[in-house]
Formats: structure tokens, sequence, C-alpha cells
């Protein structure tokens, strides 16, 4: 298990390290970052200044060790638009993107948790095909399009909850849904498959042998077992939602690292839009590396792959 | 040959979230899913809508009943005829410019094909090629690849995505070209798989025998037997790229207005939703179909092609 970990926890440092080369490298040399910030009407002295300026007209690489550099000691140096440095600006609009993050995985395990159990046991009835039907609409929906149509619905026409911004926790709750459901279709399908495999396993006629009842059975025995793999994806799944929740931040104009990140690539402030895309895939790596090391503590053949 | 099969790099927990998402292979269960839902019904619907589509896409000219692109201020946000102001010359209405919402409707379905098409194109190529050689080497190619294919799954796609649209200048052609370039990962995942379990195969331990020549046994032998496999993830990447193209032009940086795209058509109408909701109901429903009809032909593909799944 020691050396799994181990194992593990370098790979994770590698891909990182390797994500923000890739990152740097992509928003260096898919266009020119000088003429970019100058704007159209820029002259070509102007652009020549702002290359000098911001340092652009080094050679790449040692462009991008010193920003590794200071990014290993959390230093993404400062905003070309505000007045203040990157660090700042991520730490002041992460809670909101953690917040509507973790919302929404709690009602996507919340909902597709139970569905898929429900789907599994009542197998063939119209209940199954009812939790099926949502989970492949969910998966066609295009999630600015369900959010903007929960607006339509709840905000504007119900007028239950408010369409926009970020104050108290009725701001959360459309958006959690618009972006919870993006993960429940999968979840809600790996529990299905999880229980329905379980359910015909022999411990699980064993124990109905022994003669407990059906729900001891099912929540104490089967349930444990086929929700391990649901764990490991509700990790991933986060780590997704959290990269996807620009979408979702712009719909609902919710003031979180996606707005933040979508403002900055509107301005060409590169350094932030480097930041965030970093921040993001370190969430990203970690969350599997956690449902990695879950899984195999949970699960000793994954250990010895 | 080492029979000792390399270790699966890619993390577990990633892959997972992929083949846990769609990727049917260890376990048919999403077929009969499928067919439980649906019947073969369902692989009936998707196939005569996506046909329907793509003869929209095709005949769109002669279909429309206006110019997608002509402007008419004096009939500006004319409601869709079932509305009580609605009227027939305009069916679906028009938009804040006065253009015929119809007409834009039914030529974006070519904008969504083609992204649809070209981007799992160029992507299947990749991430087939990919998976084919790492599945098929094991040891450490499968090591380097599998490594490549980790990275990939870890970068926020959705936000490298706009960056690069907005830094190379959204266009048609910029979206396709980034598109196919990121969505490449499952395809890799599953033909590495498919491809790791054949390789031991007696046709391609035959042919190694008879000395036929790598690009022989890769193109001739293996690739035909994965291709199944593939034509399913293709049609779940079309689907996933039409729904990444209409979110990239709905933020601003996808494809450029005037042209006529969906997620475009949404961005656009947003400012009205609050009177004239129909403005965002409609691009949102086509795209919603669209998207829905190419699942239901994947699942319905990935149903004829499991083993034992003509039944």
């Amino acid at each position: 298990m020691g050396t799994f970990i181990i194992r593990r926890v370098l790979v994770a440092i590698s891909v990182a390290l390797t994500i923000s080369v890739v990152s740097f490298m992509l928003l260096h040399l898919s266009g020119d970052l000088a003429t970019s910030i100058a704007g159209p009407e820029a002259t070509a002295e102007q652009v020549e200044r702002i290359r000098v300026d911001y340092g652009l007209d080094r050679p790449i690489v040692s462009q991008y060790l010193d920003w590794l550099g200071g990014a290993l000691t959390f230093d993404f140096g400062r905003s070309y638009y505000y007045q203040s440095t990157v660090v700042d600006l991520i730490v002041d609009r992460m809670p909101i993107t953690l917040t509507l993050g973790g919302l929404a995985l709690a009602l996507a395990v919340s909902i597709s948790i139970p569905l898929g159990v429900l789907a599994a046991l009542k197998r063939d009835t119209w209940i199954d095909r009812l939790a099926l039907l949502f989970a492949v609409v969910g998966q066609a929906m295009p999630s600015f399009w369900f959010g903007l149509t929960l607006i339509v619905i709840f905000a504007v026409t119900l007028q239950w909850l408010p369409a926009a911004g970020s104050d108290g926790w009725q701001h959360f709750v459309l958006p959690a849904i618009a972006l919870g459901y993006y993960a429940t279709p999968a979840m809600m399908r790996l529990t299905r498959t999880g229980m329905l495999e379980v359910l015909e396993s022999d411990y699980i006629r064993t124990a109905r042998a022994k003669g407990l009842r059906g729900g001891s059975v099912i929540f104490k025995h089967a349930l444990r077992n086929a929700v391990i793999p649901v764990v490991a994806l509700a990790a991933v799944e986060l780590g997704f939602m959290l990269g996807g929740s620009v979408v979702i931040e712009s719909v609902f104009s919710l003031n979180g690292l996606g707005q933040l990140a979508w403002d900055a690539i509107s301005r060409n402030d590169y350094p932030v839009v480097q930041a965030v895309v970093l921040i993001i895939a370190l969430f990203y790596i970690v969350l599997t590396l956690l449902a990695d090391v879950a899984n195999a503590a949970l699960d000793p053949r994954i250990r010895t792959r | 040959m080492t029979t000792s099969h390399a270790s699966p790099r890619v993390s577990p927990a990633a892959t997972s979230a992929i083949s846990g998402g769609e990727i049917p292979l260890p376990a048919p269960a999403w077929s009969r899913i499928t067919r439980r839902v649906f019947g073969h019904r369902g692989l009936a619907i998707g196939l005569v809508l996506v046909a329907l589509a793509v003869l929209i896409a095709v005949f769109a000219p002669l279909l429309a009943p206006h110019d997608p692109y002509h402007q008419d201020i004096a009939n500006r946000m004319v409601p869709p005829v079932w509305h009580d102001k609605g009227s027939w010359t305009h069916v679906l209405g028009t938009d804040k410019l006065g253009r015929d919402t119809l007409s834009r409707l039914l030529f974006g379905t070519r904008i969504s094909l083609t992204i649809g098409l070209v981007a799992a194109l160029i992507s299947g190529v990749i991430g087939t090629t990919l998976g084919v050689l790492a599945g098929y080497f094991g040891g450490r190619v499968d090591a380097v690849i599998s490594y490549i294919i980790t990275t990939r799954l870890a970068m926020p796609v959705v936000l490298v995505a706009l960056a690069l649209a907005s830094l190379t200048g959204g266009s048609l052609t910029t979206v396709i070209v980034l598109l196919g370039l990121l969505l490449w990962d499952r395809f890799a995942v599953v033909s590495r798989s498919v491809t790791q379990q054949m390789r031991d195969a007696e046709y391609v331990y035959a042919a190694r025998t008879l000395g036929c020549s790598l690009p022989h046994i890769l193109l001739r032998e293996v690739l035909p037997n994965i291709a199944g496999s593939l034509i399913v993830v293709m049609t779940l990447e079309m689907a996933h790229a039409i729904l990444l193209e209409a979110t990239l032009s709905f933020l601003g940086m996808g494809v450029q207005p005037p042209l006529p795209s969906w997620g475009l058509m949404v961005a656009e109408g947003k400012a009205y939703m609050f009177f004239q909701p129909w403005v965002i109901a409609i691009p949102g429903i086509a795209l919603f179909v669209l998207v829905l009809a190419i699942n239901l032909l994947g699942d319905g593909l990935r149903d004829l092609n499991a083993p034992g799944g003509r039944n």
C-alpha cells in the first residue's frame, strides 16, 4: 500500500508539472500575446513596448521557468487588468466555486445513488425506465441552456429563487441544480450496474440464505460494495464540475473562479488564465489521487496492478 | 513477445469516469438498458432523427423560407406562429435583428453536424493511433501513452478551449480543429483496452508468424476488429463536440456572428428570455434533440455491436 501511494503521488506531481508546461506553451504559442494585450488599435511601436514591459520578448523557456518558480510558492504574478496579485484574486473567488461544486456534488450524489439503487431493485419496471430516461435526458441537455431554462421557470415565472448573484444560499440553489444534473447520469448508471452485479453475487445469496431480511441485505451488504466505484467517480465528477463551472457561473452571474477565468480570457489577462487553469487541474489531480487511494484501500486487488 | 500485461497506468479513477460515463466495454449494461427503455425503437428513433438532420443540413437552402442572414428591422422579435401575434410568414418568429428563426435553425444544422463530424474524425485519428499503439506494444510505449492520456484528462477542457479559441480568434475552422485536438481521450482509452484484448488473438499471432509488416497488422488485422467500438465512441464524441461548440459559442468564444450557430442563437436571445422565452427555447430544443438523437444512435449501435446483443 505504501509503495502504491508513493507511486501515485509521484505520477500526480509529474502530471501537474506537465500540465503547467502544456498550458503555458499553448497560451504563448497559439497567438501573439503582446498583440492581443495591446488591442486592435495599437501601433507596432506600442506592441513592442508591451512585449518588453511584460517580459514577453525573452526566450519562452526562461519565461516559463520564471513563472514556475513563482507558481511553486503560490506567486502567480500580478493581474494585467486588476490592481492586485493573481493569488489574491483566486483566494477571493475560490469559496464561491467550491461552494457551488460541493453543493452540486451533494445534490448529484443524493439523487443518483438512491435512484440507481431503486432502479436496480425494481429492474424492468416503470421506475427503472423513468430513472433511465432521466439519465438519457441529462446527457443530452446543454448545461448553459438548462441553467437559463431554470432561471425562466423558477426565477422569472414562479419567482421562487433569485436569478443572479451570490449573496445567500438561495443564490446557489439553481446553479447547483444545473451543475449537479450534469454529473447525475453517469453516477446513477454506475450505481445501478454495481447493484445489479452485487445482487447476483454469491455472498448476497448466502446472506439471504442465512435468513437475513431484505432491507438489511441490501443496505448492509450490497450497497456497501456497489458504492465503492461510485465514490471514486464522484471525486472525478467534482473535478469535472469545478472545470465546467465557468459555464454555470456565467449563466447565473456567480462571481467565482470560472467567472474570473472567463473575464480574464476576454480581457487577455493571461497570468490569471494560466493560474486558474493550473489550479483547476490541481484540484482534479488531487481528487483522482484521493479516489485511487481510497479505492485501493477498499479493494486490495487494485494495489497489485 | 512479452505476455506479461502492462499495468494500466491511466488512473483507475480517471478511466472509471469515462467508462462510468458512457464507455460500454466491460459491461454491456447500457445496451441492455437502452433496449429496455426504448427497445430497438431507440436505435430507430435516433437513426431517423439523425438522417433527418443530415437531410435538413444538405437541403437547407431549399427548405428555408427566408435568407438566414437577411435583416428586417421592421419585423424584429416576431413571436412564433402559435403565439397570438404570430404569423405563418415567420413560423418560428424572428430574432432581434428581424432574421427568420426557422431559416437560421435549418442552416444551423449544417454548423452543428460539420463540427460534430470533423472534430470527431480528427480526435478519432489522434486517439485511435495512440490507443492502438499503447494497447499493441504494452510496456514502455503503453506507459508513455497512458501518461499522456492521464495528463489530457486532468486538463479542464472547457477552460482550455475557451482560452485557445479566444487567442486564435474564434471561427468555425479554429473551433473544429481545437475540439478535434482536445477530445481524443475517450478514443484513446477505448482503443487501448480493446487492442490489449486482441493483441494475443490467434489471427494477430498468425499474421505475425507469416511475417506481415507492422502497419499491415495494425491496419488490416487490429483496426477492423476494433472498428465497432470506435464507431460507438465516434457518435458519443460527435454529441460531445456539438455540445461543446454550442457552449463556446454561447460564451462568445466560439463560432462568431452572423453565423447561425445554435449556441450563438441562445446567447443572442438571452437578453430577451424573460418576456420572449421562445428565443432561447427554440435553438435549445434543437440542440437537445440533435444530441439526444446521436446518443440514441450510438447506444443502438453499441447494442448491435455487443457480443450476443442481437437478440
